[in-house]
């Protein structure tokens, strides 16, 4: 017996590593020799950006001032607008004796959204529940005032922050239970309902939404006499409802149609009504499917309130460009982009969190049906 | 029998678009009697229990089920439906539920049982078709044998009077038909009313008490199950034996 004479028992190179940090780095970035090339370009990019992004907006930046003249040199971002108008993001024109009473909105948003994001055992449910319900009439008791011995603080007020989130929310809100319903009419079997709901849809969704807004602000009262009675804002909040509905409207008819013909034939077959089978059967999948569709509306939603500057509000956006152009900090136009920069972070970090809590909501479902 | 049939189907007509499905059917059946429909595909085997429970609408004839006519008047629809339990080929449990609440959803919202008799009555059933170990599951954690013995639960916790079978074994591996149908048998020796969509050729030998061969949308022959396969009458139903031997 000759070892050498059998070809498998030739001692064989050694695998290559392929666990450890070292082995991890090897096989994703070093795998081969374009891959290697491609690595060190990439990695060079990187740093430089990041040392261009981190010298201007850490090193050389100027934090605190009061006007243009804090800030004279182009090469650091100047946050001392920022930090200088600070309230004003924040709380917009709202008086400022009354700032606490915003503060407390804020704190119960907070506590709303953390209740949806942790779970703290079976009163996690009920409690949600009544935040749900509970946190819009408080909002609307705290901002609006006019009741319990609040003192009345006008919607023309609110700006920022603030006005960029009660428009984004009550337009969220106000589209998913409004496009629900106008999606099951759109699928409707009676031919009346079907055929309103989708030209409702057809004519929200065909028509620009700027057009809507001064439409609704603007031409309102001309048509409809009493219409100027309805306050602005309302008017504002109406028209984000009405076209944004139509789209959800959209994003959930095709979650129906994801479901299949069998779970409406197997609960009609049990003896359920149209309300029964949908309210528990359908729409509880249907909902799910659509999850990533109706995130992606949520987002649009959220970034397009930006359009209420047309008709002279100033939200976050809005109050940032009044703000550039006041006399204090008109001026070099490098703090122009330290201004836009703040407000894409602002709007990246509400984004942001919406499609992070989508995909958990996502992975939840799937983890329940496999 | 003193009765009057609980089924009986006069003179159905039924067309999809221009295609003629059911053509006079005649069809009448009595209390606890076990029929097995078989035939070619396309034949309207389907569609003709489909018609039972009106999850097909019929356009010419009459249908009576338990005393009702089948019209367009929604109550009687609800009425017939809480009576009759349909059993699919493709399962249709309700996968966003553990299958404890797809036997409990239906009774708690139709037939108003409180929550925790219709528990009770779901465990009954899932001991009755041996899975009570799978209550707390989702549909999709189960074989296909499991999640259609469900689907019969799921049916006879409604306390029905009359059950359809779709094709209920169709869908299934070789060695889940048995599981299944074990429990069709078992139903069917408690006196159930059942009408059966099927080519298991055992299974309606050991419970039919009439075979029903259908081939475009007519009842062509009807028959004793042993007569039925072992002396077809017409040559269409022998060609379809024949067919279905040599599989």
């Amino acid at each position: 017996m000759e070892p050498s004479n059998i070809p498998f028992k030739q001692p064989q190179p050694a695998p290559h590593q392929t666990t450890g940090i070292l082995g991890w780095i090897k096989i994703n970035f070093f795998s081969s020799w374009f891959n290697s090339l491609i690595t060190i370009v990439l990695a060079y990019t990187i740093f430089v950006l990041a040392d261009f992004f981190i010298q201007w907006a850490f090193i050389n930046a100027v934090w605190f001032g009061e006007s243009a003249k804090a800030c004279p040199n182009s090469n650091g971002a100047c946050w001392a607008f920022v930090t200088d108008r600070w309230p004003l993001f924040v709380y917009g024109l709202y008086p400022k004796e009354l700032y606490w009473r915003v503060n407390i909105v804020y704190v119960l948003a907070a506590i709303t959204i953390i209740s949806f994001l942790y779970s703290y055992g079976r009163w996690t449910r009920y409690f949600r529940i009544t935040m749900v319900i509970f946190f819009p009439l408080l909002a609307y008791i705290f901002l609006l005032g006019d009741s319990f011995d609040l003192e009345y603080v006008a919607p023309e007020n609110f700006g920022g922050l603030l006005l960029t989130l009660v428009i984004a929310s009550i337009s969220i809100l106000g589209s998913i239970p409004l496009g629900i319903i106008l999606a099951l009419g759109r699928t409707s079997e009676l031919t009346v309902i079907s055929k309103v709901c989708t030209y409702f849809i057809e004519f929200w969704r065909g028509v620009p939404h700027i057009v809507v807004i001064v439409m609704f602000v603007a031409l309102l009262p001309i048509f409809i006499p009493d219409g100027s009675k309805i306050d602005v804002v309302v008017r504002a909040f109406i028209a984000f409802a009405a076209f944004n509905s139509a789209y959800m409207a959209e994003v959930f008819r095709g979650g129906l149609q994801s479901i299949p013909i069998g779970q409406f034939e197997a609960s009609r077959a049990i003896g359920m009504s149209y309300w029964k089978m949908m309210g528990y059967i359908i729409l509880p999948q249907a909902i799910r499917n659509s999850i990533p569709a109706m995130m992606n509306t949520c987002i649009g939603i959220f970034k397009e309130t930006t359009i209420v500057m047309l008709i002279g509000f100033s939200d976050l956006l809005g109050i940032i460009q009044i703000s550039l152009e006041s006399s204090d900090w008109v001026g070099p136009p490098h703090i122009f982009s330290s201004a836009y920069t703040f407000a894409a972070i602002c709007y990246f970090i509400f984004t942001y969190g919406m499609s992070k809590y989508s995909s958990r909501l996502e992975n939840r479902s799937n983890i329940e049906q496999y | 029998m003193a009765e009057g049939p609980i089924i009986s189907f006069d003179k159905v007509n039924k067309w999809f678009g221009d295609f003629h499905v059911l053509r006079d059917i005649d069809l009448n059946v009595t209390k606890g009697e076990r029929i097995v429909i078989c035939g070619p595909s396309g034949s309207g085997k389907s569609t003709l229990i489909r018609c039972i429970n009106r999850l097909e609408a019929h356009q010419r004839g009459s249908i009576i089920v338990d005393g009702i006519e089948l019209n367009d008047d929604l109550k009687n629809i609800d009425s017939i439906r809480s009576e009759v339990g349909m059993v699919f080929q493709s399962f249709n449990l309700f996968p966003h539920m553990t299958v404890k609440d797809n036997l409990v959803i239906g009774q708690h919202l139709v037939r108003r049982v409180p929550k925790r008799d219709a528990e009770d009555i779901a465990i009954t059933y899932l001991k009755r078709v041996k899975i009570l170990d799978q209550i707390d599951k989702y549909p999709g954690q189960l074989s296909g044998g499991q999640q259609q013995r469900v689907a019969i639960a799921r049916s006879l916790c409604m306390k029905p009077k009359i059950m359809l079978f779709d094709e209920v074994t169709s869908a299934l591996d070789p060695e889940m038909v048995k599981e299944v149908l074990d429990v069709m048998i078992d139903l069917a020796k408690e006196g159930m009313t059942m009408l059966v969509v099927t080519h298991e050729m055992g299974f309606a030998r050991e419970v039919a008490d009439r075979v029903m061969f259908m081939d475009e949308g007519q009842i062509i022959e009807e028959n004793k199950p042993d007569n039925f396969f072992d002396r077809p009458q017409s040559d269409r139903a022998k060609l379809f034996l024949s067919q279905i031997l040599h599989q």
